[in-house]
């Protein structure tokens, strides 16, 4: 296994926010998180990257990664999180680039040749090359989450972990940006986990599926048998299925 | 494609050098203005000479009067040294901890290391201690060393309430510990009896009758919190964009806060030993720099460092020279000038997104 999460629990004051929660994800997998708002998704996460006091072990590789050195971990892992709220004018071209701190060195650490190239790659697959020379402050909230995804490609881990990546971005970006995922995990030795809510978007992309609700796991496998109709009616007190079939028969 | 991304990256490093042209032009403009203008008027020629004698040992200044000599050398220019550095000095310290915090509000003062370290300084003026044979260590000893107990004390409180450092918890503490002490602090001088005035005209800042000993005692402090500071510069990048961001890209956040933080106390420390409390540097001039540089620390923290120099070694030669003979305290011109400025630019930049 890539990625091992290991009886991750977060406790803040008396309240547990994450649960026990225990789950592998292997080479080329795109592991979608589901559950609804506050089941502790983003806790989750955070927890595995170490930011939250925690229990458990997140393995990689079968290495513990809280012994890993921040410089090497962000090497390997790299995160989007859900919300970005700049408060400087940095260009566009000045946050993506920062994506590659952990490859710089020396007091200064002026970008090589191949930190140009990688940054270069990722503000053309992430569709804004021509907002490069843009102040972070003057940008919509779906070129402000690209340009935090560029980031993420430059810093070129082996596993990202996106918390609603899909959140500001309107469909047609949202196909986009899981249609790159999806090719993007197809090298060697990656893995995707993305917190998602919608459910077309799980079942089209996801290679497998956890369903988290109030800090413990709900469902977990494969992607077919997480979104079966009662799991998710016991989870988001909604018959789904049967809302989903609403719009469908608009179009039938 | 190709073509409009070069051009974009030549007009910003265009822009750079026309910047670094400016601010050193502006920079010796100020300086000399502020070695020339004062009670007594001097030639330019006399104190370009008198200067590079004394700071470089070359030429001949004979042909110059002794009391010439004595005022440009022993007055003047340690006065107009000192106030650049403790400008250089503030105005880095302001620019840190704004990028630091994720804060465009934040501030040395913010911390509460400025009211610490004052409190340790009116300590020393109420109970008066000195040092033998360094007549103002004392104050500048107890300035520095209750600047960093402060440090400690709110770090070691943040700790306590939140693990993480937060920066809500941080700005915080220090706001409560600067109250805490700046109450103290007005207890001692309501206490202080004889003292009152020295330790009011201290309190507000002034560079009156400071000499080479003040530069002396400075500078080593000045480059100690600086030079170090100024080469975390990517890091503070990274932190302006949010302190879990940085993190996830790879930085050290807690050592390199940690560094940061103590940076930041040396030179706020020790400008507050040597000038008083002055305010606002450290929060008018790095915002005025980064609306014209850019966020970006390679280039702010350079530029505060020139900025805040020319602004105080300016602010001083006004608090000098508009009430002559009498002294205005710089705290109060800094304080006047600044409030203006933020009010202006807080004005126009609330325009400007309407």
């Amino acid at each position: 296994m890539l990625l091992e999460i290991k009886g991750i629990s977060v406790r803040i004051k008396d309240r547990i926010i994450v649960d026990d929660i225990s789950f592998e994800v292997g080479e080329h997998d795109v592991c979608m998180v589901m559950g609804p708002n506050g089941a502790g998704k983003t806790t989750l996460f955070k927890a595995i990257m170490g930011v939250v006091p925690h229990k458990g072990k997140v393995l990689l590789d079968g290495v513990d990664i809280g012994t890993l050195k921040p410089r090497d971990l962000a090497k390997r892992i790299g995160v989007l999180s859900q919300k970005h709220q700049p408060q400087f004018a940095h260009t566009v071209y000045d946050v993506v680039s920062l994506g590659r701190y952990a490859y710089q060195s020396g007091i200064f650490g002026r970008l090589t040749e191949k930190d140009k190239e990688k940054i270069e790659e990722a503000l053309v697959l992430t569709g804004i090359e021509d907002i490069r020379d843009q102040s972070v402050l003057t940008l919509s909230g779906g070129e402000l989450q690209r340009t935090f995804l560029a980031q993420l490609f430059a810093q070129d881990p082996q596993i990202l972990i996106l918390d609603e990546p899909a959140s500001h971005l309107d469909l047609q970006y949202q196909i986009a940006v899981f249609d790159l995922l999806a090719k993007w995990v197809r090298e060697k030795r990656r893995a995707v986990i993305a917190s998602v809510h919608d459910l077309n978007t799980v079942y089209s992309y996801g290679t497998k599926a956890v369903l988290i609700n109030r800090g413990r796991i709900h469902a977990e496998g494969s992607v077919e048998k997480v979104l079966e109709r009662e799991n998710l009616k016991s989870v988001y007190n909604v018959d789904v299925a049967e809302w989903m079939k609403n719009l469908l028969k608009h179009w039938e | 494609m190709k073509n409009s991304k070069t051009t974009g990256k030549e007009i910003m490093h265009t822009k750079t050098v026309l910047l670094s042209v400016f601010a050193m032009l502006l920079f010796l403009v100020v300086f000399f203005l502020s070695m020339l203008t004062g009670s007594i008027g001097f030639s330019l020629d006399e104190t370009i000479r008198l200067i590079l004698n004394c700071l470089f040992g070359i030429g001949d200044i004979s042909d110059i009067p002794d009391s010439v000599t004595t005022i440009i050398i022993n007055v003047r220019l340690p006065r107009v040294i000192l106030s650049a550095l403790v400008g250089a000095a503030l105005s880095l310290a302001g620019a840190a901890m704004q990028g630091l915090l994720k804060n465009p509000l934040a501030d040395g003062s913010t911390l509460g290391i400025a009211s610490g370290g004052a409190l340790g300084a009116v300590l020393s003026i109420v109970l008066g201690i000195s040092v033998p044979f360094f007549p103002q260590a004392g104050l500048a000893i107890m300035s520095i060393l209750s600047s960093f107990l402060s440090l400690i004390f709110i770090l070691t409180l943040t700790y306590k309430i939140d693990f993480n450092l937060s920066n809500q918890t941080i700005i915080l503490t220090g706001v409560i510990f600067s109250m805490l002490t700046g109450s103290i602090t007005s207890l001692l001088v309501a206490l202080s009896g004889n003292n009152l005035r020295q330790v009011v005209f201290w309190s507000m800042g002034s560079f009156s009758g400071k000499g080479w000993s003040h530069v002396a005692l400075m500078l080593p402090f000045f480059m100690i919190g600086a030079v170090p500071l100024i080469s975390l510069s990517r890091e503070l990048n990274a932190f302006s964009l949010g302190e879990e961001q940085a993190g996830f890209i790879g930085v050290s956040t807690r050592k390199v806060k940690f560094a940061i933080l103590v940076l930041v106390s040396v030179l706020v420390g020790i400008s507050v030993a040597v000038g008083g409390t002055i305010g606002f540097v450290g929060l008018v001039i790095p915002h005025i720099t980064r609306f014209i540089s850019g966020p970006d620390h390679k280039k702010l923290l350079p530029f505060s460092v020139l900025f805040g120099a020319s602004f105080l070694m300016g602010t001083d030669l006004l608090a000098r020279t508009v009430l002559s003979p009498a002294e205005i305290p710089i705290g109060v011109v800094t304080s006047l000038v600044g409030g203006i400025l933020f009010i202006y630019i807080f004005y126009t930049g609330i325009n400007a997104r309407r």
